[in-house]
């Protein structure tokens, strides 16, 4: 029977010749992950069934990146506990803070995750490994602490849905621009339970940044998996860091899917999610001018080097508005030194721009940022649930890098060509 | 337990309820005692003073979208929450109910059909909810035997203690 790429990691990890969407699977993970939200409710059930090890110390990663820098007593006593069962159990990976990246974008940066993997966390962001050609899905404590005792965790098979794009995006539209106006697109719940497949020949301009930016915001149209073919591209970026040995997985011609879309890349402009819902999306000219009090421009979404390169050339001899907070947080460790290397750090030092260690922090309300009542952020993130990044009447709109730089200069939400076009103008 | 059938009063909610407006991400470092307080602080405030324990929620579509905390069916689950019946589920939440030992059930059609308050039976077993208050009936989809089990036994990780 002809299978998705998702169909066939699936199969392999089950032990199968092949299976079908619907049904239930025990399969074997190649690596399992948990947070410092997360883990330490794993740890507490691990030890309450009586385990004694866990599968594979060196295929488990336990990433304090949510509160960390530790914010209070309670959450520093979270990230001991993981530390604590860390030692106790020879977790390869765990990390203290200089070390430590946001999770998504760590664990392929070093090449702990892999085309051809099954990946399982307890993070709904798992999803962003898709764009290695892996099947990564997010689950909850007590399902992750289950894996780390058995190595296995049932799945329901997904139905996949195909996205296809075609064309050369615009100047300074990305990834995020492309995923943003695909949830708009579907909603929601439009991809609930279901693989979301990218496809076409869009894929070929975009880097790993915005192949990651894609499917990790695949958890946001409800989908169990966002996943992409690896190509030249992809085995470019696992090659160089790859950890162990990986399989490329690629879709039949003939494999079934319950739905394919397809898009002119071309045709999708700079994208601004309105709150409280990541589908909530408009192009930013009919968000131009709303006004904004903090702008962030990290995360699992968008706290990569390329984004931060965005970030830069939008930011490079301008200033942050005044009235602007404009927090930057590279992603990883690696990251932060890249952008000291490259100069970037000065251009947003000088821009008036705060560079944070890498952290979470803000996208879930945690520290590092909160917003007061009424305040209104222009983030990089994934998420502008009500409240979610502080007071319940705060608001969250989401967007690229390239429109945040440019928000954070203006002062209300803009275009880079807003900013870029007087520049040139001053000269 | 030998049948999985709870009745209940109803507290309704619309769609897309977000697992950040049921354990909001601020109170994550604090044990489920004290972020039980905050439970749907940002869109219900009033729930945790005025929910009774036993009562069963129902939601619009894609319920408990969003993060994977387990503390949002945890606190739920803490606060008295019997079962929760809903157009659909955001998958994570739906997996860590049952994970966690919460019945939870998809049933379409259900949440136009029940007004706060109203006296809701849910069988799981025959995958059936009816609305007491209004007499109506409605087909849900039924879980699979290993979900029913491990909701009968009170969560995977008994399951996984008993084997």
């Amino acid at each position: 029977m002809p299978s998705t790429i998702a169909e066939k990691i699936l199969a392999y990890h089950a032990g199968a010749e092949e299976v079908s969407p619907g049904e239930l699977i025990n399969a074997s993970v190649d690596f399992a992950l948990g947070n410092d939200i997360t883990a330490p409710i794993a740890i507490e059930a691990f030890r309450q069934i009586g385990a004694t090890k866990v599968f594979n110390p060196s295929r488990i990663a336990l990433i304090a990146d949510h509160f960390v820098p530790n914010k209070d007593i309670e959450s520093a006593e979270q990230v001991k506990r993981m530390r604590t069962f860390a030692r106790e159990y020879r977790i390869k990976h765990f990390y203290e803070t200089g070390k430590m990246g946001v999770e998504h974008a760590l664990l392929p940066e070093m090449g702990l995750v892999v085309p051809g993997d099954l990946v399982i966390g307890a993070d709904s962001h798992t999803c962003t490994y898709g764009a290695l050609g892996a099947f990564a899905t997010g689950v909850g404590s007590t399902d992750f602490a289950a894996a780390m005792a058995t190595g296995e965790v049932w799945l329901r098979v997904p139905e996949s849905i195909k996205f296809v794009y075609h064309g050369k995006p615009s100047k300074w539209v990305s990834g995020k621009d492309l995923i943003l106006h695909t949830i708009g697109r579907i909603g929601v719940d439009g991809a609930l339970y279901r693989a979301m497949e990218f496809s076409g020949d869009t894929l070929s301009f975009l880097s790993m940044a915005d192949r990651l930016a894609m499917c990790n915001m695949a958890v946001e149209a409800g989908a169990k998996a966002g996943i992409m073919e690896p190509d030249r591209i992809t085995l470019e970026y696992v090659k160089a860091r790859a950890q162990r040995k990986f399989k490329r997985y690629v879709s039949d011609p003939e494999a079934h899917y319950r739905e394919v879309l397809k898009f002119d890349a071309r045709k999708i402009g700079l994208q601004v999610a309105y709150p409280p819902l990541p589908s909530n999306t408009r192009p930013v000219e009919e968000a131009s001018g709303v006004p904004i009090d903090q702008v962030v421009i990290g995360s699992c979404t968008n706290g990569r080097i390329e984004d931060m390169r965005v970030a830069a050339k939008i930011l490079r001899r301008n200033k942050v508005h005044r009235n602007i907070r404009c927090l930057i947080i590279p992603a990883t460790p690696t990251v932060f030194k890249q952008c000291s290397k490259e100069g970037l750090m000065d251009t947003f030092l000088e821009a008036g721009a705060a560079v944070c260690t890498p952290t979470c922090g803000p996208c879930l309300g945690g520290h590092m940022g909160i917003l007061a009542e009424g305040e209104r952020a222009l983030a990089t993130t994934n998420r502008n649930f009500v409240g979610r990044m502080g007071h319940p009447r705060s608001e969250v709109y989401l967007a690229g890098p390239a429109v945040a730089a440019a928000t954070a200069i203006r002062g209300k939400i803009s275009s880079p060509e807003q900013v870029l076009s007087k520049r040139s103008r001053k000269k | 337990m030998d049948y999985l059938k709870i009745t209940g009063p109803a507290w309704t909610f619309g769609n897309n309820v977000d697992t950040d407006q049921i354990t909001p991400g601020h109170y994550m470092d604090l044990p489920i005692e004290e972020m039980s307080k905050h439970v749907f602080e940002p869109i219900a405030p009033e729930f945790v003073s005025d929910f009774k324990a036993g009562g069963i929620i129902v939601g619009g579509s894609n319920f408990g979208c969003g993060s994977s905390r387990e503390t949002a069916p945890d606190a739920l689950k803490f606060l008295g929450v019997a079962a929760i019946v809903a157009e659909s589920f955001a998958r994570i939440f739906f997996r860590n109910a049952i994970a966690i030992g919460l019945p939870v059930l998809v049933c379409p059609g259900i949440a136009s059909a029940v007004s706060m308050g109203d006296e809701l039976e849910v069988d799981f077993e025959a995958a059936r909810v009816t609305n007491l208050s209004t007499k109506k009936q409605f087909q849900a989809t039924p879980l699979h035997h290993i979900m029913v089990e491990s909701l009968k036994k009170g969560g995977i990780m008994k399951m996984l203690a008993d084997t």
